[in-house]
């Protein structure tokens, strides 16, 4: 098979990101333990050259024999995804240094699982899929556990790892039996295949299940979430911002293209059981999440019902859909990176706290970093005029476009539910008098910035939201051309 | 009409003081003091200004005036477009009006978090204004929920002891009603394409099954609002909970957002429906009036009662509005704006007992009247204003409502005319309970009498007030054209819905 120079610069990002790491692991391995500081900023500054080559210049097309591809939405994606791991790396330090569990590992296995969320973002057939998916998960299962003298962390990372190789079995069942039935595991054939008539065949359904069923999994949406919770709460706090954010971008937009792209001759087939899971995901995030003390599982649930959300824009199934989930993400990433630089901040005497009630009082010792908590929580609780309602707007607006009242009926409802517990957390903040000491004074550093610029974005996304959704109606182009 | 954005001023002036406290630094004694002084000034600014949008508004006209327009979000054709007319002015007087009584009422009440209680109200300020002035649904349902998150602050932070509970009960019930009320929006801009009111006054015709189930999505945010009985129960506990300022914005401008809702939006954009289910508002308003004047009567708070009578007045704005002649709908406005003025000075009479004694319950007062003359008059006149004194505003939105209710339906004026004797009851009861008697109580044996900073809280209301009674059509009028166009418009589209059933 002859490759091309195209396919080589089409994937430049990739190759780029891949030379990266291999060289700051070879250089940390050569140097030891003190390269960690370099390997680290490093790796940020690797992985924001590389969304900067997304668009020096921008190029979209195939490559590798139709392994894969890239175009608009891809690259929307793969730019979420690295800049979220790139700030997940920057926020990481100051946790790690604390717990003595700072090594020049954790950066690169956070560089090798973005590559993967990339290759799965670029899939463009079932093998490339699973490859760059078992290329994140396996890194990812490690960088759980990475603080190797926590039970709990440990704990997160054997969980993620069983569950995750369950999912990613699941995930390879469907695609052999959709192999077996359509002829082949490239989409373009997939997709001709169900247009000549394979469509019908109860195996491609079958196998289609398992594919989503998989995906779901990834992405945490209920009933395949039970992981979640645990993971979240037991994995070190930069881990759990990081599975926050990039995997779930990653896998959300596998399920886009997968779904989107071959299988949209299946469409009413998937759309059932994408509408079922956004459901129940919404409900499930929304009233598991009510007494929940430990923040980072309250995170862990609040993820859930985001995913609810999203999953709804995309049974839409229409442009717009497509367009609503971008969007969706892109404001998704911004509060849950700002909400996690407040929860990296919460120590007390340099011990890192988690309970939802140390914040109690907050709102009277650290002003500016409740008010910058308060902007993410009424953002996620989607009240106007803050972004996260602009997200859940557009959601609905595609939902019920595509004439799926009675979801878009429960999810509204599941969001006043879910309002709760982020009042709560306004509450504990502001109406609550401090209990106990009060919280240690955030340092100059990483995480400050981060909350201060994430608030900044929420703000400005709240005001004009008029950008970025012309980015999110850019990316849906590229599966409606 | 005018040149520049007058309305996105009155709008967006009090963010700049809200800035300024933001930014301020210093001693607390210094940020305070200053906090105070700034808030105070923008808010008087900004109702400045407002006047000058009365002022310069034309009266005769019906169609919406100052208007703005600015594409905000074209990929989903949402745009800002602020504007207003008859029925809005008034209320954005009355929001501009209050905000500086609040801030100037709160001067020594409140001196914990000065500061962000300074921003909190500025903001509200900011979204009360632009809710009346929007005309886009989707910026209205913005401004209309943003109200939310400050005075959630505002009960949950400077609240009385149970104000966690009254916080969350007054966020949710709201936010539950109101996210039904985006559904209903986004179904109105899947059906034209666009969020804008006066497109979609003019271009939506909803066949009845769709009219029914977006009136009702409506209806429910705005009922919460409103309160209608049976969803008003988060009003008395966040009345009782909140500030005095707080509950001088609930009862005076946000009850307001319900009956205003209902005017812009239910009404024109389906009028089908609203005529459908007049009668089924008819009946909870008849049950509000009579039964939260009876539960009004055994209250042992005199927040708590003075929440429960709002119930009851806005039970007549309901009546008011669905009877759909002119009398109703203007009666309906001008007792909201009666309401918003009175109850908001009836809680402030509270807050200044509340001030000096710290309790609420009616039975710790007593002969209040021969240490407080001043204040035995201020309660006396605002208690009679309630009541419906002719002469004062109360009267006139009473009476025209009733006369507007007694064209459409006899028996529904009757039920409501009821709950003026029952309203005469409990006002004159509680103000018998606590400035009339003998002074027996020792703690009341030293209470002082309004000071000057109170006598130019309660100043401006008195003469609101009287001028309302005396000459209302300095409010009438202006609104007539737009009240006149509410109702054609409405009848016309009875009318074609009537003809396109009786055609075969």
């Amino acid at each position: 098979m002859f490759l091309g120079l195209e396919s080589w610069t089409l994937a430049r990002p990739e190759i780029f990101l891949a030379v990266a790491t291999g060289l700051l692991l070879m250089y940390g391995v050569m140097r030891g333990e003190v390269a960690t500081p370099f390997v680290s900023a490093a790796t940020s500054v690797a992985l924001l050259a590389t969304a900067a080559l997304l668009f020096l210049p921008y190029r979209e097309g195939t490559a590798f024999a139709s392994l894969f591809i890239t175009d608009r939405l891809t690259t929307t994606m793969k730019a979420l995804v690295l800049v979220g791991s790139a700030i997940a790396v920057l926020m990481s330090r100051a946790y790690f240094e604390q717990v003595k569990a700072w090594r020049f590992e954790y950066p690169l296995l956070v560089a090798l699982a973005t590559l993967g969320m990339m290759l799965m973002i670029s899939a463009n057939d079932l093998m490339a899929l699973y490859v760059g998916l078992e290329l994140q998960s396996l890194a990812l299962y490690v960088i759980a556990a990475f603080q190797r003298d926590s039970i709990r962390s440990t704990e997160a990372g054997v969980k993620y790892f069983v569950l995750g190789s369950v999912a990613s079995g699941m995930l390879l069942f469907g695609a052999s039996l959709i192999y077996g039935f359509c002829g082949g595991t490239a989409f373009v054939q997939i997709s001709r295949a169900l247009l000549d008539g394979k469509a019908g065949e109860i195996g491609t359904v079958i196998g289609l299940v398992f594919v989503v069923a998989g995906l779901a999994f990834k992405v945490s949406a209920v009933p395949f979430h039970m992981w979640t919770p645990d993971v979240y709460e037991g994995a070190p706090t930069p881990v759990t911002a990081l599975f926050a954010v990039a995997p779930k971008i990653a896998a959300i937009s596998l399920m886009v293209s997968v779904l989107m792209g071959p299988f949209k001759p299946l469409f009413a087939q998937w759309q059932q059981i994408i509408v079922v899971a956004s459901i129940l995901s919404m409900a499930l995030g929304a009233f598991a999440a009510l007494r929940q003390q430990n923040i980072k599982r309250l995170m862990a649930y609040s993820s859930i019902g985001n995913v609810g959300y999203v999953l709804l824009g995309l049974a839409s199934g229409s442009e717009k859909g497509i367009q609503s989930v971008v969007f969706y993400l892109a404001i998704y990433v911004v509060m849950t990176l700002g909400a996690f630089s407040i929860i990296l901040m919460m120590k007390r005497r340099d011990i890192m706290v988690e309970n939802v009630s140390d914040l109690a009082g907050l709102g009277k010792s650290h002003p500016l970093m409740a008010f910058a908590m308060l902007i993410f929580m009424f953002s996620m609780a989607g009240i106007p005029p803050l972004a996260g309602f602009w997200g859940k707007l557009y959601i609905f607006m595609a939902a019920v476009e595509a004439r799926l009242f009675w979801p878009a009926i429960l999810g509204v409802l599941a969001s006043v539910v879910a309002s709760y517990y982020y009042l709560r957390i306004v509450k504990v903040m502001y109406f609550d008098e401090a209990t106990a000491e009060a919280l240690d004074l955030p340092a100059f550093g990483v995480n400050r910035s981060v909350a201060f610029v994430a608030a900044f974005l929420v703000a400005a996304f709240s005001l004009a939201p008029q950008p970025l959704s012309l980015v999110a109606a850019a990316a849906a182009k590229g599966l409606f051309p | 009409m005018s040149s520049w954005p007058i309305l996105s001023l009155v709008t967006f002036l009090p963010l700049v003081g809200a800035f300024f406290c933001l930014i301020v630094n210093g001693p607390k004694e210094a940020v305070d003091r200053n906090c105070r002084s700034a808030a105070l000034v923008t808010s008087l600014a900004t109702f400045v200004i407002s006047l000058l949008l009365w002022a310069r508004f034309d009266g005769t006209k019906a169609s919406f005036q100052f208007e703005e327009t600015l594409a905000w979000v074209p990929a989903l054709n949402i745009g800002y477009h602020m504007g207003v007319d008859g029925i809005s002015l008034f209320f954005v007087l009355l929001s501009t009006l209050l905000t500086p009584i609040c801030i100037l009422s709160s001067w020594d009440a409140v001196q914990v978090r000065v500061k962000e209680y300074m921003i909190a109200f500025l903001v509200l300020e900011t979204f009360m204004v632009g809710m009346f002035c929007a005309l886009d649904l989707a910026l209205f349902y913005v401004f209309f929920e943003g109200v939310l998150i400050p005075m959630f602050l505002i009960i949950g932070v400077w609240g009385g002891k149970r104000r966690v509970y009254a916080a969350f009960k007054f966020f949710l019930y709201t936010l539950l009603g109101s996210v039904l009320m985006l559904l209903a929006i986004i179904a109105i801009y899947w059906q034209i394409g666009t969020t804008d009111l006066p497109t979609a006054m003019e271009k939506l015709n909803l066949p009845f099954r769709w009219q029914f189930w977006l009136w009702l999505a409506f209806f429910a945010s705005f009922a919460v609002k409103v309160p209608m009985w049976p969803v008003h129960t988060w009003l008395p506990d966040a009345h009782v909970e909140a500030p005095t300022a707080g509950s001088v914005i609930l009862a005076g401008v946000l009850l307001k957002m319900g009956g205003y809702g209902f005017l812009r939006f239910s009404v024109p954009l389906m009028p089908e429906a609203s005529q459908y289910f007049a009668p089924f508002v008819f009946g909870l308003s008849i049950v509000a009036i009579i039964y939260t004047s009876l539960v009004a009567l055994v209250q042992e708070d005199m927040k708590k009662l003075i929440a429960y009578s709002s119930v009851a007045h806005m039970g007549f704005v309901t009546i008011g509005i669905f009877v759909m002649n002119m009398q109703g709908v203007q009666g309906s406005i001008f007792q909201m704006l009666s309401h918003g003025i009175v109850s908001a000075a009836l809680f402030l009479c509270v807050g200044v007992v509340y001030d000096r004694m710290h309790t609420r319950e009616i039975a710790a007062y007593g002969g209040l009247v021969h240490r407080m003359p001043r204040y035995a008059f201020t309660f006396m006149f605002f208690t009679l204003a309630s009541v419906g004194l002719p002469g004062l505003s109360g009267f006139v939105g009473e009476f025209l409502v009733l006369l507007g209710a007694f064209k459409a339906n006899t028996w529904v004026a009757f039920l409501a005319a009821t709950g003026l004797i029952l309203g005469a009851a409990y006002a004159l009861w509680l103000y018998r309970k606590i400035i009339f008697g003998e002074l027996t109580k020792d703690s009341l044996k030293a209470i002082l009498d309004m000071n000057r900073r109170e006598i130019t809280v309660f100043l401006p209301l008195v003469l609101i007030t009287v001028w309302m009674g005396i000459y209302p059509n300095s409010f009438l009028d202006p609104m007539a054209p737009s009240v006149d166009k509410l109702i054609g418009d409405y009848n016309a589209a009875l009318k074609l819905a009537r003809t396109a059933a009786l055609a075969p």
